[in-house]
């Protein structure tokens, strides 16, 4: 059970958020004008990787704020949370 | 009770107050401070079960978590009885009833003991092999595979106990309270860290505890002494929550642990009623201390396991801390120094020890000279080959070992013995850091694994660390404490020590016997019988990993979780691959430690606590109406209200006629309700649902239906535009948290230069639904001066109105096809306003109806119901909603994905009306559709979705999902049951007014 620092409320447990897959893939702006094969890329293909990963997660049960979050898969460390929008402040 | 077995001048057993327990159905006796392993000991009982495979005769082994063949049944109450618990760690208590498992029908004489008799027959993995063939025999197999596997008996009734649940928040968590836990714990409160003990047993002290030897001395006392005296002054530190009786049950990630505290275990049975049985504690520590000891390790050798064979150091605590011998005349069998303390103990306490038998050549360490001045006689370099009793040991073989320790040499001395003490070294118990995600490294000059590397901020500490010399114990507990809480305490700094050191190891982890093999029985694992030969037999059929071996021989697989078994496992098995063991690496231990009752785990979470339930403002008064409810997410809904003894389908059906022929009322409540505002609304309504919403009047309302970004349907509902930038959208019952977050997730992460707000409103109103052709007449009385004309209020509408001076919102829908109004009401007037329009309706016969007639009516429109006529495969084309999807709009979530190769198919399942041939054949929900029955294997085209018999056309109707549907109407297939071929026709998907003409009847 993770503690996750909540960008805009602080430490909490595990048990008030929910995880939102792989972070950064931002949704295409002309859809339309994409093939069925770079449509896919947006809309199945997600990374499973050991080691550092970056996540979205949501306070569900606090404050409902969507973060993001650089995560090591392998041992759970949490590296870094930040906000909607912000550069991942590592690599 | 057998008086002769019971020292006097015993410390921890108040020998004054008598404690009486049932043990097989026999009263004995023991005292306050037994556990029932010891007062079974005291009374001469040695044999407590059978083991699971060959039934062999076991009796106890050891004195804690550990032990394998003590477990018992507790109990013979139907709703409490609890199996396999260890009779070593359950504390005597007046009126304790306990049973052996595991033998029929009884544990003197086992019928299910022939299995040893051909136990040449059963080797590892017996099962497995023998019964595969040939395969449909397994049925027969599996009934009596059955009734001979599994141990104990489960409870039948629901469990009485109360059970709790409590958060725990530390600087410091140390589990495991003797010498290191106890200098850790008082290291730690001195320096104002906030810090929690917690240890299993009902006193602090571990072994230290009973540890009288003078060759184990600090500062010139006794290290019992100089310990008892640390303990006396860990009561001053007010930093300090000390928890006896409290086992640590996982440790997860971030310093996350369970621990289970026994709260009424030890009480006598009339005073553990209404008291809590066990809490489970959460704790989340900044920095754990791990201090959990080690534990002895068996020997393993030919007949090692029979009643009367212990640990040698289980038998010490026996001696000096209950008080209880284990035997009269005892030996003692050995390839470490730790069983001459047990020798020493049982000399003083006047049990005759009638020789230890060490596997090394000689050593001289201080505690060996001290047994040996004592006149103990010592077997050097020798092995026990053989031991006889069948219910209890009798008498030990013992034999020469060769130089290289592999083979027995010269004569064989016969030893009688009551009981034979083992010692085969030390295991730290590493479970826990190794739960937490810790490695471990081996240690090859004692052949053990200890702590390595971890990520989380924990330390281990003595025995548990690798640590097993008294002085390294105190000295690096000390230091790494200091260090890993970056203090300074000087309270041991000093110290004078007087140790025993042990100088010479040795060890031999399958002890050669002058008997092949294979015709001896030298068991590993004593709860599930596999021997080292199995594990051989296992890397000679090709085995090679550890985990696949464990698996095939079920080594380590019992509910002691192979605490004795695993390391002789991995060195016989290293030893036979002829690979290091360091680089065989060790079975994964998991979570939990020892097991946890169900009860512990659940808690409070029990009956209605389980879940949690919502209630609609007017649930009472579907109670009071005698309705039926169903579960719908956490909803109770109203489902139908039977009258006169009706069943679900006669009540349906009246109601359903009743809705459609004047008038009927239906509680709404449970749909989601999402109230949207911002100047951007109108905009992110476009981008989320399929059709257009820019170009919605205010003050009118839309169906609209929201797809995934796979382009699949997600939710439906109607939204209402309250006035220029202010909407209140409707969501499924069960859909409403999943929308609002999904929402959330768009705004927040895709659009957040949109400005929307989104607030859920689901629980502030109350939703009465009034459908019917007399719909119009029952709210015109109810208020009065709204104009319901088609012209001023026209469907899919909404107005604002006052019922009795109480705002609301009266919306013109319909999910029934009939002229129909929904009223929004504030939850606490709704069941008013509810009464209201229900005594209003009564001149026209109103009729309450619940969900299962809102099905059957809008099934008649062939409305769909998100998540029962979809499953999150269908595209509104796939439902024959094409007319949805808006052609302007550029985008909107999922447009893109209705257009992939797999979603514009031809062959995709879709929805369908269905008729049978026979109208009054009522289709099965879920039952599949075939075009021909004679064909194996068969097609299967689709399936029904939706099925009722519809009063109002009286014929059955249905709805389905069929491969290729659109292009087969007029199709005859068929639908086959079990016991019958149903003939049906695919049809559109409305059977009812085709013209919506009731919209506005």
């Amino acid at each position: 059970m993770f503690l996750i620092n909540c960008p805009y409320c602080g430490e909490r447990d595990q048990s008030e958020f929910s995880a939102g897959g792989e972070a950064h893939i931002v949704r295409p702006k002309q859809p339309t004008e994409l093939s069925d094969n770079q449509w896919a890329e947006f809309l199945f293909m997600r990374k499973n990787i050991k080691g550092v990963q970056f996540e979205r997660w949501n306070h569900a049960h606090g404050c409902r704020k969507w973060f993001n979050m650089a995560r090591d898969t392998s041992n759970d460390k949490i590296h870094a949370v930040y906000k909607m929008g912000e550069k991942p402040p590592i690599k | 009770m057998s008086k002769n077995l019971r020292t006097t001048n015993n410390k921890f057993i108040d020998q004054t107050s008598r404690i009486s327990f049932k043990f097989d159905g026999n009263t004995l006796y023991g005292f306050k401070g037994d556990t029932l392993a010891s007062a079974l000991l005291a009374n001469n009982i040695h044999l407590v079960g059978r083991s699971f495979k060959y039934h062999r005769p076991r009796g106890i082994m050891a004195c804690g978590s550990e032990e394998p063949n003590a477990i018992v049944q507790v109990g013979n109450d139907p709703s409490m009885t609890e199996p396999n618990t260890r009779a070593t760690e359950i504390e005597l208590y007046e009126g304790l009833e306990a049973s052996s498992q595991n033998c029929w029908p009884s544990v003197n004489f086992d019928v299910g003991a022939v299995n040893n008799f051909f136990s040449p027959l059963i080797p590892a993995a017996f099962y497995y092999k023998t019964f595969m063939w040939p395969a449909n025999f397994w049925k027969l197999y599996e009934y009596f595979i059955r009734k001979s596997a599994g141990l104990g008996k489960s409870p039948t009734e629901p469990d009485k106990d109360i059970y709790d649940h409590r958060y725990l928040h530390c600087d410091v968590l140390i589990v495991g309270g003797g010498i290191s836990g106890i200098i850790a714990a008082k290291t730690a409160a001195k320096n104002n860290l906030n810090t929690v003990l917690i240890d299993d047993k009902n006193i602090l002290g571990g072994t230290t505890l009973f540890q009288e030897n003078e060759c184990f001395k600090i500062n010139n006392s006794y290290s019992n002494k100089w310990l008892k005296n640390e303990i006396e002054s860990l009561k001053s530190l007010k930093n300090l929550t000390i928890k006896t009786r409290t086992s640590l049950a996982a440790y997860h990630s971030y310093n996350y642990l369970l621990a289970r505290e026994n709260l009424n275990e030890h009480l006598d049975i009339n005073e553990k009623r209404d008291k809590i049985r066990q809490r489970l504690w959460k704790i989340r520590a900044k920095k754990v201390i791990i201090s959990t000891g080690a534990m002895e390790r068996p020997l393993i050798f030919n007949n090692n396991d029979r009643p009367g064979i212990m640990l040698s150091s289980s038998i010490k605590k026996y001696i000096d801390y209950y008080g209880v011998k284990c035997g009269q005349k005892i030996s003692l069998f050995t390839n470490n120094d730790t069983a001459y303390e047990t020798a020493i103990s049982l000399n003083n306490s006047g049990v005759t020890v009638n020789s230890v038998i060490d596997i090394r050549d000689k050593t001289n360490s201080l505690i060996v000279n001290q047994a040996e001045e004592l006149g103990i006689k010592v077997h050097w370099k020798s092995s026990v080959v053989n031991t006889n009793g069948y219910k209890k040991i009798k008498s030990i073989e013992v034999m020469k070992l060769s130089d290289d320790g592999t083979a027995v040499v010269g004569k064989k001395i016969k030893e009688e013995c009551d009981c034979l003490g083992i010692s085969g070294g030390w295991t730290p118990r590493v479970h826990l850091f190794t739960q937490s995600g810790g490695k471990l490294k081996f240690r090859n000059e004692d052949n053990v694994f200890i702590p390595d590397q971890s990520d989380l901020d924990q330390i281990s500490i003595g025995s548990c660390n690798g640590d097993f010399e008294l002085d390294e114990v105190i000295k690096n507990s000390v230091n790494l404490t200091n260090k890993f809480l970056k203090v300074n305490n000087n309270d041991y700094e000093n110290l004078e020590i007087i140790s025993s050191k042990e100088i010479d190891k040795k060890n031999i982890w399958l002890l050669p016997s002058d008997k092949p093999l294979r015709k001896t029985k030298q068991f590993l694992d004593f709860q599930n019988d596999s021997t080292a030969n199995d594990v051989k037999l296992a890397l000679r059929e090709g085995f090679k990993s550890i985990e696949h071996v464990k698996r095939y021989t079920t080594t380590g697989m019992a509910t002691d979780q192979g605490k004795l078994s695993n390391m002789h496992a991995l060195g016989i098995i290293a030893e036979t691959a002829g690979v290091k063991m360091g680089e065989l690496g060790t079975t994964t231990f998991r979570p939990p430690y020892t097991p946890l009752t169900f009860g512990a785990i659940v808690g409070r979470n029990v009956g209605e606590f389980f879940d949690i339930t919502r209630k609609t403002p007017m649930h009472d008064w579907h109670v009071e109406n005698k309705a039926e409810f169903e579960n719908v997410g956490q909803w109770k809904r109203a489902w139908y209200y039977p009258v006169n003894n009706e069943n679900m389908y006669e009540a349906v059906q009246r109601e359903s006629k009743a809705a459609r022929d004047s008038a009927g009322i239906l509680d709404a409540s449970t749909l989601g309700k999402i109230d949207i505002q911002g100047t951007d609304a109108s905009e992110f309504l476009n981008r989320v649902y399929t059709n257009a919403w820019s170009k919605l009047e205010i003050g009118k309302c839309r169906y609209g239906l929201m797809l995934n970004e796979d382009g699949m349907v997600y939710d439906d509902g109607v939204t209402t535009r309250l006035s220029e930038n202010h909407y209140l959208m409707t969501t499924t019952t069960g859909g409403a948290a999943n929308v609002l977050s999904k929402l959330e997730d768009y705004l927040q992460t895709e659009w957040p230069e949109l400005d929307v707000y989104l607030t859920s409103v689901t629980d502030h109103y109350g939703t009465i639904s009034i459908c019917g052709p007399n719909s119009k007449k029952i709210l015109s009385k109810v208020i009065p001066d709204l104009d319901l004309s088609d012209k001023e209020f026209p469907h899919m509408s909404f107005k604002n109105a006052l019922i009795d001076n109480i705002k609301c919102r009266v919306m013109r829908i319909s999910f029934t096809g009939e002229h129909s109004y929904e009223i929004n009401i504030q939850s606490s007037y709704a069941k008013s306003a509810w009464e209201k329009c229900f005594e209003a309706g009564k001149e026209f016969n109103i009729t309450p109806y619940g969900t299962e007639t809102m099905h059957l009516l809008r099934a008649e429109k062939g409305f769909i119901i998100a998540g029962q006529d979809t499953d999150g495969t269908m595209t509104p084309i796939d439902l024959q909603m094409d007319w949805i999807i808006s052609k302007k709009k550029y985008d909107f979530i999922g447009k893109r994905s209705l257009y992939r190769s797999d979603t514009i198919r031809d062959d995709r399942k879709q929805l369908v009306g269905l008729l049978t041939d026979d109208p009054k054949e009522i289709l099965e929900e879920g039952a599949q559709i075939v075009a021909e029955t004679n064909k194996h294997p068969i097609e299967m085209l689709g399936h029904v979705t939706s099925s009722y018999f519809s009063p109002n056309l009286n014929k059955s109707i249905a709805l389905a999902v069929v491969k290729n549907g659109k292009k087969l109407k007029g199709q005859k297939l068929y639908v086959p049951m079990k016991n019958k071929t149903i003939n049906v026709t695919i049809t559109e998907t409305v059977f009812l007014d085709k013209e919506n003409k009731r919209l506005n009847a």
